[in-house]
């Protein structure tokens, strides 16, 4: 056994130690600020979707229910209704007049969007979508329509 | 992954921050009971109870690019003893629904619930007979965090949620709808008409 040596055992330790620290203080910080600043996402996520309309103002959608048919987890819910000429909605004969998503069930698999003939329905990036009350989450027709350009 | 981020400014003068309260409840205690919420909301200590998939997220938020330490969260404590908040993590299924019920009472009050994913909050896709459709038939859930798994930040952002909710003077909570802070038993989830009733008194 070797006696003590204050160098050798205490602060050769601490110094080797702090090299280390010292070493990482230069390296490029991983961690992202979240609520300030935001990671930037993938170009293909899937997160809160959105219908979308035409550039005219009509609403892409036509109440097909492609979206439901598709969906593995069977949330979406689509009442379909006739297009007239006084109250037009979309360009085909149908719009929806219903159109909800119960994002709780939700699995954001995208197979709506898939589904979907005329590209109504995309999954665009926004994830914040955290809530209290379980009847929040059924999105319906107005919350879940792009607002017109 | 792009090593850009793009900085978003998220409150102005006009949006209440997170820290901010307002004032409610006894007049006497306001002020101790708006310490001890900041208090409390900055400390939440979950609880390891990953039961699926998304228990991977859930580590990947506590890891150093999201980092929950920043929000107090660090600590998971393997002991519902030394825990405030559970977070479901994962598909339930009826075998383990007893157990996180346990679980969930022998945590200290105050205590919180987040619920985790889609399979935690309603079942997702596995509507059959082996998953309970909603963790919230077992413990009152205060936050449904959704997604298929949520990815880390929409989990920190439950978390914010969650925390926001507790700073929230007690005195509103009735009129907002939400759960009241009191010793919750096993009955009183069982009694819905109660909770249906004060729902629709709000």
């Amino acid at each position: 056994m070797t006696s003590y040596n204050p160098f050798r055992d205490v602060a050769k330790p601490i110094l080797k130690g702090m090299a280390i620290t010292a070493m990482r203080i230069k390296r490029k910080k991983v961690t992202i600020q979240y609520p300030e600043e935001r990671r930037e996402q993938f170009t293909r996520t899937r997160w809160r979707h959105v219908l979308t309309r035409y550039d005219s103002g009509l609403e892409k959608c036509i109440g097909c229910s492609l979206c439901a048919g598709a969906c593995p987890a069977r949330c979406i819910y689509v009442e379909a209704a006739e297009n007239t000429d006084e109250a037009r909605f979309s360009p085909g004969e149908r719009y929806a007049a219903r159109y909800e998503i119960n994002m709780i069930r939700c699995i954001f698999c995208g197979y709506c969007a898939e589904a979907c003939p005329t590209g109504a329905i995309v999954l665009r990036k926004d994830f914040e979508l955290a809530n209290y009350e379980r009847d929040d989450f059924v999105y319906t027709k107005e919350m879940l329509l792009e607002p017109v350009r | 992954m792009p090593k850009r981020v793009e900085t978003i400014v998220m409150h102005d003068s006009a949006t209440p921050v997170i820290g901010d309260v307002e004032k409610g409840g006894s007049v006497i205690l306001t002020t101790v009971d708006t310490l001890v919420s900041q208090a409390r909301a900055n400390a939440l200590w979950p609880l390891t109870f990953g039961l699926a998939c998304c228990a991977i997220e859930m580590m990947a938020t506590v890891a150093s690019r999201f980092d929950l330490a920043r929000f107090g969260s660090e600590a998971f404590r393997a002991t519902p003893r030394q825990a405030d908040v559970m977070i479901i993590a994962g598909r339930l299924s009826k075998k383990m629904a007893p157990v996180l019920r346990q679980i969930y009472d022998q945590m200290p009050e105050p205590k919180w619930v987040i619920s985790m994913g889609a399979c935690a909050s309603s079942g997702g896709v596995y509507n059959n007979y082996a998953i309970v459709q909603g963790a919230d038939q077992v413990v009152p859930v205060d936050v449904y965090v959704p997604g298929c798994p949520p990815s880390p930040d929409a989990l920190i952002y439950g978390v914010m949620k969650l925390q926001q909710k507790i700073k929230r003077p007690k005195g509103s909570f009735r009129e907002l709808g939400l759960t009241e802070m009191k010793p919750r038993t096993l009955e009183d989830d069982a009694n819905m008409e109660d909770r249906l009733a004060r729902k629709a008194g709000k």
